[in-house]
């Protein structure tokens, strides 16, 4: 329960008189939100449509050159690809989670939690050095007697450094959903005649839904605007539209179309999250009451 | 639940791997950074600290450490004052606003990285913050903000707000009951507040790469750089220092938990 629901809930900043005061101790983050984020994110979509002259032309030029929209689609491929590939391998992970004794429970927590807390341009560093032609995969391959494969500046590069980056994201929500599910609802399953595949279909798995949809979406946008991992695993043919922003900028000078194009990129992500928001709250709510 | 021993052991082994997935690729850096040749070949050759040396000696690793750390300790304090304040106006706020501007408060952590560099670069370039200290400060204070408001906010909700009140009955003023009650209850939110903003700024790289210059880097920076320019295995020293640096830490912070809560029990 909480303190608000009970009679000696202090009165004092609810009195009329002092009800300025919580916005006054939220102002200070919020004026530096709004200057360092809000401000230059207006800015952003000023130039877009103002340089270098006014009107669309910068979003009629960005969907009316097939390089762009293939590198809008090669970003949401890629994005989807680590989603699947983060599903799969976190799902069975969170499920031994909730399986094992509290020891074994730490030592995987651990391993979870260790590249959370390694800096994500270290972890890079570490897949350039894995991925590499003179790398350890390929050092392994060719000891095992296999011809070297190419995967640094592959799309199969970029999807296995993503993946691993993104992992956490994937298995911290999935256990903690599959950690509230009554695992008696397994038992009397099977007491009632499935066999545990059955049971694990038709109970668990619709059961543990909301934690895949929730690790998914977190994934698949924070991949949608991956930078880093890709700029330095990928390779031409793999480019994502982080690095099509930071050239047009950078490179080329272009504000107006960096700017519609980091634009395409913000409206995606919060149409996204605006779409995930009530699915993703009425199957808790689902989960919660079965 | 009953799981038969085949699928126990299958299960057993896919997590292994997936565990070792995880872990391995971040111990690749440490023998790399004892390589004998200048390049990042794997397995590597001979054995020597030259990269360590480096490190401490190169001036461009450790101007850029330096300033990593300086930017890094002002964005934490920074960021847990502002944070920790709009946390507690949030918590005596009505549910209507408070949702909306918690929601407002955490943008910061789901804007694509580099649509938010590109806005602070175009709006750096008007005010002359690019590459200077201030200007680090600010971007990484907003990127760290959302983490203590998340850290605090989670110890304001198991805080019980009526030992304020009690505080209040027995003559404290709001400071003091501030200060002798409230404080010491959510000092672990903001403590933990503290240490995600300096980790935020420590590692944030994005939005550095835009608004720094060849006068003023930060180490993700220094690091991003020399991976692209040439295969300088100090980056692999650098990396293996930071790997140790943390863990250190998090194990550090974790034993004092854990004897805290033992001490508590």
């Amino acid at each position: 329960m909480s303190a608000s629901e009970l009679p000696l809930q202090p009165a004092a900043d609810v009195r009329p008189g002092r009800a300025w005061r919580p916005f006054a101790l939220t102002a200070p983050a919020l004026i530096l939100l709004i200057s360092v984020i809000g401000y230059p994110l207006f800015t952003i979509v000023v130039r877009s449509l103002s340089e270098p002259e006014w009107g669309v032309q910068n979003y009629v030029w960005f969907f009316g050159a097939p390089i762009n929209l293939t590198v809008l689609q090669r970003t949401f491929t890629i994005s989807a690809w680590v989603t699947i590939v983060c599903v799969i391998c976190a799902y069975p992970y969170a499920y031994l989670m909730t399986a094992v004794g509290p020891r074994v429970r730490l030592v995987l927590v651990l391993c979870v939690l260790i590249p959370f807390w390694v800096s994500g341009v270290v972890r890079t560093l570490s897949w350039v050095i894995l991925l590499q032609d003179s790398g350890v995969i390929n050092s392994l391959l060719r000891s095992a007697g296999f011809d070297r494969i190419r995967l640094i500046r592959t799309q199969t590069g970029v999807v296995i450094g993503m993946a691993q980056v993104l992992l956490p994201f994937m298995i911290l929500p999935l256990y903690s959903v599959m950690k509230g599910i009554d695992l008696r609802l397994m038992r009397a399953a099977q007491s009632l005649g499935a066999r545990p595949s059955r049971a694990f279909f038709t109970v668990y798995l619709p059961l543990s839904l909301p934690g895949v949809y929730a690790g998914a979406i977190i994934v698949f946008i924070l991949a949608l605007g991956f930078y880093i991992t890709p700029a330095l695993l990928g390779g031409p043919r793999s480019t994502m539209l982080s690095t099509l922003v930071q050239t047009q900028v950078l490179s080329l000078l272009q504000w107006g179309r960096g700017g519609a194009m980091g634009v395409v990129l913000l409206v995606t992500t919060f149409v996204l999250l605006a779409l995930a928001a009530p699915v993703m709250r009425s199957r808790y709510r689902e989960a919660g009451r079965r | 639940m009953e799981i038969k021993p085949l699928t126990r052991v299958i299960l057993g082994l896919v997590c292994l791997l997936v565990a070792i997935w995880l872990v391995a690729p971040t111990l690749v850096v440490v023998p790399m950074s004892f390589n004998e040749n200048k390049s990042l070949a794997f397995p590597p050759q001979g054995f020597s600290w030259q990269w360590y040396q480096n490190f401490f000696t190169n001036p461009d690793w450790s101007s850029s450490f330096l300033n990593s750390l300086k930017v890094a300790s002002v964005v934490a304090v920074l960021a847990t004052v502002l944070g920790t304040l709009a946390a507690f106006g949030l918590d005596r706020m009505k549910a209507g606003p408070a949702n909306l501007l918690r929601m407002l408060m955490l943008t910061p952590m789901v804007v694509p990285g580099v649509v938010l560099a590109i806005g602070i670069y175009a709006v750096y370039l008007d005010t002359h913050l690019v590459g200077t200290l201030l200007g680090f400060v600010l971007a990484h204070t907003i990127l760290a903000l959302p983490f203590v408001l998340i850290a605090v906010s989670a110890s304001l909700e198991v805080f019980d707000r009526r030992l304020e009140t009690a505080a209040a009955s027995l003559g404290a003023g709001a400071l003091t009951a501030f200060r002798t009650v409230t404080l010491p209850l959510i000092l672990p939110g903001i403590l933990s507040g503290l240490l995600f903003a300096f980790a935020t700024s420590f590692d944030e790289i994005v939005v550095s790469l835009f608004i720094t210059n060849p006068y003023l880097k930060t180490l993700p920076v220094q690091i991003f750089s020399s991976i692209t320019r040439d295969a300088d295995p100090t980056v692999a020293a650098v990396g293996t220092i930071l790997l140790f640096a943390t863990t250190l830490l998090i194990g550090g912070g974790m034993l004092l938990l854990g004897r805290e809560r033992k001490g508590r029990l």
